[in-house]
């Protein structure tokens, strides 16, 4: 194989305009910086088309060494080093796709802002991170993006740096992540300590090639403790329980941050992370198990928050952690390729809505609160339509995309194992919860009238839409420039269309397509000879039934099982929808009654099960006062330093000489130095004359 | 190739040309006396004197890039063309003996590196007395580039000492409110410390009848010393006192962080950036070379105490109200991750250890220099003072921020290499104390990004903050050097590491025995390399698939 794709340029062009920007964007103008930050991300993106065009050409996985970065020869060695196969492709492209279409969306939502420039070196930077995360070849090189997309969160979060709490939000999310990166870290000193590398290839085919020595633990062995390391280490990054709580706050970010970053990419990565594992997870049923409750319960447990959130971002939020929950459900159930399917379609249709919101935002002059919104279907159409169809998408409802991934992953999790109906019923409770938050927010900013009054401060921009500020709110509500609309009708057509290219295997039948084209694609990745891993080995465990199943998929008894269980799904996400258009277009004055008899249970959801305040009453309160008062002013100034203090007050005639050297005055004590130095060098000539 | 005459004068001319300009400063006439309006002594000459020293350390620092473009790094011990060894005194018998290994060559560079730097970033803030400023700078770094290189035990333990009249004086003399308690403390506590190491080494004196660092290792790794059964524990401990107290390890720190907080910038950045490292050097050099098993028997309470120094250290950091003062304790934190690579005794704990020491000079070295423009600024370090300072200053706050990424160890700067390694490394001895101390990779986040929010962000609350000017051409010129190292040694470790990691092999793998010196056994070797199920697929790992 000849080919080269030169895969280390992908990431390196949009770094290129982070540092060109970074450093002088500030003497720019802002055409200058915008053709400078959107030209390197489409140059990474028709890199990325490139390796499309060359694809089925290639030996897979293709790989790519330029030199070593940690090197202790015989010991250790780390290389800088990238990857190609189906699944990096996939993450490729959408990566590069969706953040060219928010890069593009940005030129226009972030056109009156200071910070425009600075901006886009961040944004850039975050391209540039997660494609290395994507695009690595082993797991340090992964972790450099995991932590470096980490960091563009973390100054894009905190963007407004000048508002407390976008700079608090910032170092929640950093610091949050880190305790997830803890348990990547972890994780990592296992790999290296039993495997001695930690390049990809070489850790699964240890695994794959020794069946005996490593087997499909039952228990809690090695491949297990590794598993729950590096989940740990995702469900930071992923906003899972119980390292979600970074993720409403972040949308202190700028919205097309908030799309890009903390919806279609970024928070994919423990997702993807767990996919490339998937060698590891599949020999540790245990923690692939607990992977599978961790996303069925913060699927749910997200959704149940996002029903009663009033901020518009506040929702979407909520709905990205109950999304990334169906994901990591999906993985959980070994069911790689359904979770990473949900993982494209939801960045299209996250993206989307995000990008819609901003719009909306946009329109208003930094208006987020939905109670202050209302009827904006005539003032705003296409922001109105493409957000219908982002709607209806995440709805599951079909023929759009969300409907296809989301009921791929309800089935597998259905059919993973005896107790696989237990995720269904909680998925399919969750749609059902999707469908009505999600219609609840169409119904409350598009529909009905508009309501009075707002939640910004007179004479105050909310958050950094300060630059808004002159579109006010005694004007009209205005549509937002085609350099925003333009993005959103090609993401709009994604999630549309983006879900046919893995229709089940069951509906395929009915429509005449033989197989899940997507899956077909990706098993590559998620099958390598799995198995017969499993026929080889004697365990029984659940999760390897599916691997068995898929080999077995054709004569699948229970394809009518499949479709009895889309039809439920699609009636729950109907139901949703009808619920919504009874309780907000219907009978808008419900909710409040409801919400009066329900006193209670509303005040705990509201407030987001106190999660926050436990963590920071539990936790960040305690280390903190505890390092005070306890660590610095206790052992440290009383005990430590007043034992050494003490030492040196009652050691023989030290208090005097103390005491005398303590006069402050320079020159008695630079004398007494003197006197020390002139001490030793006596000595020194007394030996030497000896 | 055969050594040049260059080879064999290089360590001479690197360790004694500050002290030589030195010298011709205090010849220099300080020029005409005026006060200035705070009544400060300045002279006619202060800016000439300024310019000399920097001149001095800069060919102090170029004649040191000498070492690594000649050095063989084929060699695991120390460099047989660099060596220098001279008869000095005749009885008792000490050499001026100076060797460099990869270890040593790297903490030399550092130390040249770091003096200029600070020379810079204090140029306008010494309050009088230049020409004794520029004299004592220029005596400290003689002496702590003599540590690295002496070999000879004695002459080791007179630069150990001369160290401290120069950094006590700087403290004492040129810093800030409470500095003569400070420099006191410094001063005593460590020589007190010292005192201990002095014991050690006369008792090897003694018994082995050599100062010489070879001679003695090789009498203790053959084993056969008269009495250094019982000896062993309290020579160990001996060096291990002095050693402790300058790293400093936890419960010996508490001179550091009011030593710090009352030095001047460039002693700060000298006492953290090389000051603190001739203690972890000292405990590879002598505490883990020369007394192999004694070293591993205490290795568990060693790597208890570093590893509550790690967390101990970032937690009393995460309160300090002071600016200056967590970044001290930083120090003890990051200082800690230094000795447990060392204790674990695997190859990457050790070449880890090394790295951090060097990365620590990097970055804190860094920090200091930039808590000293704050304070050149705003004459204080309370956190409370600050606040929106990236407003006003911009090109600061990014450096900052920068070198902020540097110290929490972020992937592709130098602080995530020494860590991981350091953190594998102790992982791959006892998996207890590689989780324990990675707890730190969150701590660290916490202090350093809670300071950063602190002091950067959020709204301008006070108006003597409105104004501050950004960093100035003299303070960017400083701060460029670090910034740019701290991202290089993160991208480009197997530099530094193919000096480092042979080098400190051989300190891991001295070990005693009754058959004669020994450098690599097969056990040793196993010690230190991968562990064994993977061992065969290491050498073929880079198979088709990565190459």
């Amino acid at each position: 194989m000849e080919h080269n794709l030169h895969l280390w340029f992908i990431p390196l062009l949009p770094l290129t305009g982070a540092l060109i920007n970074g450093a002088l964007g500030r003497r720019f103008s802002k055409p200058l910086v915008t053709a400078i930050a959107l030209l390197s991300t489409a140059a990474a993106f028709g890199m990325a088309l490139n390796v499309v065009m060359q694809f089925s050409g290639l030996q897979l996985p293709y790989v790519e060494n330029h030199g070593a970065w940690i090197q202790l020869p015989g010991t250790f060695n780390v290389d800088f080093a990238f990857m190609l196969d189906q699944l990096s492709l996939i993450m490729l492209l959408v990566v590069t796709g969706v953040g060219f279409l928010i890069h593009i969306y940005s030129a226009g939502y972030m056109a009156d802002d200071d910070g425009y420039y600075r901006f886009f070196s961040y944004l850039n930077l975050f391209m540039f991170f997660m494609l290395m995360l994507v695009l690595a070849n082993n797991y340090l090189l992964m972790f450099v993006g995991w932590e470096g997309v980490g960091l563009a969160s973390y100054l894009l979060i905190g963007f407004y740096f000048h508002k407390h709490s976008a700079a608090q939000a910032g170092k929640k999310a950093f610091i949050v992540n880190r305790v997830g990166d803890f348990g990547f870290l972890l994780g990592m000193f296992l790999l290296v300590k039993h495997f001695g590398s930690l390049d990809y290839s070489v850790i699964f085919n240890q695994i794959l090639q020794h069946p005996a020595q490593f087997p499909i633990e039952s228990g809690a062995g090695l491949l297990t403790l590794v598993s729950f390391c590096l989940m740990v280490g995702a469900t930071g990054k992923s906003a899972q329980i119980p390292l979600y709580v970074w993720l409403p706050d972040a949308m202190e970010g700028p919205t097309p941050v908030s799309a890009l970053i903390h919806a279609a990419t970024m928070v994919t990565a423990g997702i993807y992370m767990v996919a490339r594992s998937n060698v590891i997870f599949n020999h540790a049923p245990m923690a692939l198990n607990v992977v599978a409750i961790i996303g069925a319960l913060t699927a749910f447990f997200a959704a149940s928050i996002g029903i009663v959130q009033t901020d518009i971002k506040r929702v979407l939020a909520y709905s990205t952690i109950s999304q990334l929950g169906y994901m990591f459900m999906a993985c959980g159930v070994a069911a790689y390729s359904a979770g990473i399917f949900h993982l494209m379609t939801h960045a299209f249709f996250k993206a989307l809505l995000f990008l819609s919101a901003g719009s909306v935002i946009h329109a208003l002059g930094g208006e987020q609160d939905m109670r202050y919104m209302g009827g904006l279907r005539k003032h705003i159409p296409v922001t109105f339509w493409v957000m219908t169809i982002a709607t209806i998408a995440i709805a599951g409802i079909p023929p759009f995309a969300g409907f296809f991934s989301k009921d791929e992953i309800l089935w597998k999790a259905f059919s993973s194992s005896d107790h696989g109906w237990i995720f269904w019923a909680i998925g399919l409770v969750t749609a059902l919860m999707t469908s009505f938050y999600m219609f609840r927010l169409l119904f409350m900013t598009f529909f009905g009238e508009r309501r009075e009054g707002s939640s910004l401060e007179p004479g105050h921009g909310h958050g950094g839409h300060g630059a808004h500020e002159d579109h006010g709110h005694g004007r009209e509500p205005h549509e937002s420039p085609w350099i925003m609309l333009g993005p959103l009708v090609v993401l709009a057509v994604l999630s549309v269309v983006g879900g046919w290219v893995g229709i089940p295997h069951s509906m395929g039948k009915l429509i005449g397509v033989q197989q899940n084209h997507f899956e077909e694609f990706l098993a590559p990745v998620f099958e390598h000879g799995n198995s017969e891993q499993v026929a080889a080995s004697e365990s029984k465990e659940p999760p390897t039934k599916y691997a068995k199943g898929e080999a077995a998929s054709d004569t699948h008894p229970s394809d009518a099982t499949e479709i009895e269980l889309t039809g439920v799904s699609i009636l729950a996400g109907l139901i949703g929808l009808f619920a919504a258009w009874y309780l907000y277009l219907s009978r808008p004055e419900l909710p409040a009654r409801i919400v009066a008899r329900i006193g209670g249970l509303y005040s705990l959801v509201v407030h987001k099960y106190y999660v926050d305040e436990i963590y920071q009453d539990g936790i960040v309160e305690p280390i903190v006062d505890g390092s005070r008062s306890v660590l610095w002013k206790g052992v440290d100034v009383e005990v430590i330093d007043g034992a050494v203090n003490g030492a040196g007050s009652t050691a023989k005639g030290g208090w005097s000489i103390m005491r005398e050297m303590q006069s402050g005055n320079i020159r008695s004590y630079a004398g007494w130095v003197a006197l020390g130095a002139a001490c030793l060098v006596a000595y020194m000539i007394w030996m030497g004359a000896q | 190739m055969t050594p040049t005459g260059m080879d064999r004068f290089a360590l001479t001319a690197i360790t004694f040309l500050p002290a030589v300009a030195a010298l011709l400063l205090m010849l220099f006439p300080r020029g005409h006396k005026q006060e200035d309006e705070h009544g400060h002594l300045l002279y006619g000459n202060d800016q000439a004197f300024k310019y000399a020293a920097l001149f001095a350390s800069l060919i102090a620092f170029i004649i040191s890039l000498h070492l690594p473009a000649h050095f063989d790094y084929h060699t695991a011990g120390f460099q047989p063309r660099f060596s220098t060894d001279l008869l000095w005194i005749k009885f008792p018998e000490i050499h001026y003996h100076l060797g460099v290994d990869g270890i040593s060559m790297w903490l030399v560079i550092l130390t040249t590196f770091l003096v200029p730097l600070s020379i810079l970033i204090q140029w306008n803030s010494i309050h009088g007395r230049v020409k004794e400023f520029m004299v004592l700078i220029l005596l400290l770094e003689t002496a702590m580039i003599g540590v690295f290189l002496a070999l000879d035990l004695f002459l080791f333990y007179v630069f150990w000492e001369a160290t401290l009249i120069p950094m006590a004086l700087l403290i004492g003399m040129y810093g800030h409110e409470r500095r003569v308690y400070a420099a006191v403390k410094f001063f005593l506590y460590t020589m007190v410390a010292s005192v201990f190491m002095l014991g050690s080494i006369i008792w090897l004196y003694l018994h082995v009848g050599s100062f010489d660092y070879i001679e003695i290792q090789a009498a203790l790794l053959s084993g056969k010393i008269p009495g250094i059964d019982h000896a062993a524990l309290w020579l160990f401990l001996g060096f291990f006192a002095a050693f402790a107290v300058k790293v400093p390890l936890f419960p010996f720190h508490t001179w550091l962080p009011d030593a710090h907080v009352e030095a001047p910038t460039a002693g700060s950045v000298l006492l953290a950036g090389v000051l603190l490292k001739m203690g972890t050097y000292g405990l590879m050099r002598f505490n883990v070379a020369l007394f192999p098993e004694e070293a591993r028997k205490h290795a568990p309470w060693i790597i208890t105490l570093a590893i509550i120094g790690i967390i101990y250290g970032a937690l009393v950091a995460l309160v300090q109200p002071n600016l200056k003062k967590l970044v001290a304790y930083s120090s003890v934190s990051h200082l800690g991750f230094v000795v447990l690579g060392i204790f674990s005794f695997t190859t990457a704990g050790a070449d880890g250890a090394v790295y951090q020491m060097l990365n620590h000079g990097v970055s804190t070295g860094a920090l200091f220099m930039l808590c000293g423009m704050i304070y050149d600024r705003r004459h204080t370090f309370e956190i409370k003072q600050f606040g929106g300072l990236a407003t006003p200053m911009p090109v600061y706050a990014i450096i900052f921020l920068i070198i902020t990424l540097s110290s929490i160890g972020l992937p592709l700067t130098n602080g995530f290499v020494g860590e991981f390694l350091v953190l594998s490394g102790a992982f791959q001895a006892k998996s207890l104390y590689g989780a324990l101390a990675a707890t730190g990779v969150i701590w660290s986040a916490g202090y350093m990004l809670w300071l950063y929010q602190r002091t950067f962000y959020g709204e301008l609350t006070l108006d003597v903050n409105r104004r501050l000017p950004d960093a100035t051409m003299r303070e960017k010129v400083s701060l460029f050097p670090l910034v740019a190292m701290a991202i290089i040694m993160g991208l480009f470790s197997p530099y530094w590491m193919q000096a480092i990691d042979p080098s400190s092999r051989a300190v891991n793998n001295a070990r005693v025995s009754t058959m004669g010196i020994q450098g690599t056994t097969s056990e040793t070797m196993t010690r230190n390399s991968a562990p064994p199920i993977v061992r065969s697929q290491i050498t073929n790992h880079q198979s088709p698939i990565t190459r």
